[in-house]
């Protein structure tokens, strides 16, 4: 059977993936002569929105920037089997090679089955960990495993999995609570959104494994609001679990019980943290715990609960399968196993890339992302979001390794990957994080509430042209005493932005404090426009289209910028066809 | 009950029954409860505030300090459409300041506010995870993606067209 699938996870749709479904339906008529189905994430953003055309199971085309327009050639060559009929829209071999050089354990369905259907998370192997456990494990063995294959974390803060099931497991209470942090809230990452979209069994399954080896009597999801098609996604899935005796009691017959349920957040990047995320879940306001006591001992309701992120479940159903030797032989010493990152900024290929640790970001940036966009220049990649930092050019050669990346004054972080280029002010870029941290900071404790405000206030000067000699020195003191007293990791890790562009970047900040020059030409305050009268044509276009009236001057003669009124838009810029518009 | 509420508009609390009756001995529910009340009138009016206090037995302040904590929860009526300009970082290196600001101008409206016709409230947001399409901006759940400053007043003007205001 021939098949269309076309790719829907939120970043197709956004690209307009289901105006090219509606196309094509509508091309079908009802015909039965292929079929029409669709996917999650295939993970090559950049080229959204994607439809795989396949004979039986077998991928035979993949099309790329498809249109609501290229709906009839792709129904022709799907129907006369002619693949060449769409050779436009095919795939280009160096593109190809951004999912090729990926090994995806995680992500292993995404892109590959219907989200929506059970049967094919099954024929791939879905739910074989969770069978393979009840039929030959015990909760001992489970936790065992997990040790054996070295999987941390990977929300962040890369503690290893099986000593905190080990503690929720050991430690007594009434009821045990297993529960998943989907609260994503770094900004820059999205794979938990890609596979709670796009194989939401995956999650399912290692949930119940974890649910299983710590003893759980409920499970629970915390899922950002803002990722809407992946709670009806999971819904949707418990019920099919649900129904196939996945989930619920007695699951495949056996004396193990356990049910799943959602809460939606509500918006609060303090509750990716795990004692805020609890408080959250009981109904109040999302505000950290004094730890200890850990979760594992006193969590929600006050019984011992387990907190993982997305991505960590996921890996269990295959680590449990294949065995935690087999996940342990990827990696290095102290990193076993595959992580996946979100490629984004101005690198040309972003998407998901999952590969194992031990690459440099070199391989990942020039390799799989193909290097920096428009021919521009690499300046820095940041990494882990408000927690993380930003790592310069000449430490592109760092490996991907918890201990590696937190030399560098980063972190793993989430594994969001945001790529900047010489047009990025690095002050800027700290000041955009400190903007973030301070507003999400939940204000219980005096470093991070006021500490990060100081920092942000420092930082807008800074950046406006305010700056004063001495200011680096005090963002380097308030920022260590923030990292050093506040009572949780979003106030801990709040300076490392500050920090690292500091230490790599000290020179933009003395060009903006010294000169009241913007480096990277970014911060509008501290430019300045105006036109070369070698190259201007006189040609009116940047006085007409100036929305102040800044720009004067006859036709077919050098024009001029008034800077008094000039509010530094950039739309002269823009619309110049000579170049004759400089900013300094 | 306190003078502020018997001077505002009043709303229809028959709405909230079947969602205070589900929820009212749960322990932990007063987030979801919010949530669903906010889906029936759009926002969290003062007096329903009130209401849902004495139902269940917690202090208007109590809710009002988890309401005021959460982005997701609004005091005041929103417009038909809302905007949400992601700020993350990827659309942050992408350009999403310059997107935020054209339609600002556009709709002659700042962040948080609503139109005087009650179609668009715009607000900046946090990460929408849809950084590869960056700058991204997201209408009543739909995505727009890789969005320049001409673009983005296009996807309004659509809207606007749709709505008759244009």
């Amino acid at each position: 059977m021939r098949r269309i699938i076309i790719g829907e996870g939120s970043c197709g749709l956004a690209a307009g993936a289901m105006k090219v479904h509606k196309a094509i339906e509508a091309l079908m008529n009802g015909s039965d002569e292929f079929k029409l189905g669709s996917t999650g994430c295939i993970g090559m953003c950049f080229l959204e929105p994607i439809v795989d055309l396949y004979e039986d199971d077998k991928l035979v085309k993949r099309l790329v920037h498809v249109g609501a327009e290229h709906a009839d050639s792709i129904v022709d060559a799907v129907k006369t089997g002619d693949y060449s009929k769409v050779d436009d829209i095919t795939i280009l071999p160096e593109d190809e090679e951004f999912l090729n050089r990926q090994t995806r354990i995680a992500l292993r369905h995404c892109g590959i089955i219907d989200p929506t259907s059970l049967e094919d998370c099954i024929a791939a192997d879905g739910y074989a960990g969770l069978k393979k456990m009840l039929a030959t494990m015990s909760p001992e063995d489970v936790i065992e495993e997990i040790k054996t294959s070295g999987l941390a974390g990977r929300g962040g803060a890369g503690f290893p999995t099986w000593f905190k099931w080990n503690a929720a497991r050991q430690n007594p209470g009434e009821n045990k609570y297993l529960i998943c942090n989907a609260d994503e809230g770094d900004p820059g990452a999205y794979m938990d959104r890609a596979v709670i979209e796009s194989d939401p069994h995956a999650l399912i399954e290692g949930m119940l494994i974890g649910a299983y080896a710590i003893g759980a009597t409920e499970m629970i999801v915390y899922v950002r609001a803002e990722y809407p098609l992946a709670i009806i996604n999971l819904e949707r899935a418990m019920a099919q679990a649900r129904e196939a005796n996945l989930l619920g009691n007695n699951i495949l017959g056996s004396d193990f019980s356990c049910d799943m349920r959602i809460k939606a957040g509500a918006g609060a990047f303090v509750c990716g943290e795990e004692t805020a995320l609890i408080e959250s879940l009981e109904g109040k306001r999302g505000m950290p715990r004094l730890k200890p006591p850990f979760p594992a001992a006193c969590g929600y309701m006050n019984e011992p609960s387990n907190i993982n992120n997305v991505e960590t479940y996921a890996n269990v159903g295959w680590i449990i399968n294949n065995g935690g030797a087999a996940f342990a032989a990827m990696g290095t010493e102290g990193s076993k196993g595959t992580k996946v990152f979100a490629l984004t900024g101005k690198v040309k290929k972003s998407g998901l890339v999952e590969i194992p640790m031990g690459n440099t970001l070199r391989d990942v940036i020039f390799g799989i992302g193909g290097g920096i966009k428009d021919g521009k220049e690499f300046k820095a990649v940041q990494m882990g979001g408000p927690s993380g930092g930003c790592i310069p050019a000449n430490l592109l050669d760092t490996i991907i390794d918890y201990k590696a990346l937190g030399a560098t004054g980063a972190i793993m972080g989430s594994g969001g990957m945001v790529v900047m280029d010489e047009d990025t002010c690095m002050p800027g870029i700290a000041k955009f994080f400190l903007d973030f941290t301070a507003s999400e900071s939940c204000g219980k404790c005096v470093p991070c509430r006021i500490g990060t405000k100081r920092m942000q206030q420092i930082l807008t000067d800074i950046v406006s042209g305010n700056g004063k000699e001495g200011d680096v020195e005090l963002l380097e003191e308030l920022a260590l005493s923030v990292r050093d007293s506040s009572l949780c990791g979003l106030g801990q890790t709040a300076p490392n932005p500050v920090l690292t562009t500091i230490r790599y970047f000290r020179d933009e900040y003395d060009a903006h404090i010294r000169n009241q020059k913007c480096p990277a030409k970014e911060c509008t305050a501290l430019l300045t426009y105006s036109i070369d009268e070698e190259k201007c044509k006189g040609c009116t276009m940047c006085a007409k289209k100036c929305p102040v009236q800044a720009i004067t001057g006859e036709k077919k003669a050098p024009h001029v910028i008034d800077p008094e009124k000039c509010i530094r838009c950039g739309q002269c810029k823009t619309v110049c066809r000579f170049g004759a518009v400089v900013v300094e | 009950m306190c003078e502020s509420t018997c001077n505002g508009p009043k709303s229809d609390l028959t709405l909230l029954e079947n969602v205070l009756k589900e929820y009212e001995g749960v322990p932990g529910s007063l987030i979801t409860i919010l949530q669903k009340t906010q889906e029936i009138y759009g926002f969290l009016p003062r007096d329903v505030i009130y209401h849902i206090a004495g139902r269940i037995g917690v202090t208007p302040a109590e809710i009002m300090g988890v309401a005021t904590f959460y982005a997701q929860f609004r005091l005041e009526p929103i417009g038909k459409y809302l905007i949400m300009s992601c700020q993350g970082t990827a659309c942050h290196v992408n350009g999403s300041e310059r997107i935020f600001a054209v339609m600002s101008e556009y709709l002659g409206i700042d962040n948080g506010q609503t139109t005087s016709d009650g179609l668009f409230t715009l607000e900046k947001v946090a990460c929408l995870g849809c950084c590869s399409l960056a700058p991204v901006i997201m209408i009543n759940g739909e995505a727009f993606g890789r969005l320049t400053p001409e673009s983005v007043i296009e996807v309004l003007k659509d809207i606007q067209k749709k709505e008759g205001a244009l």
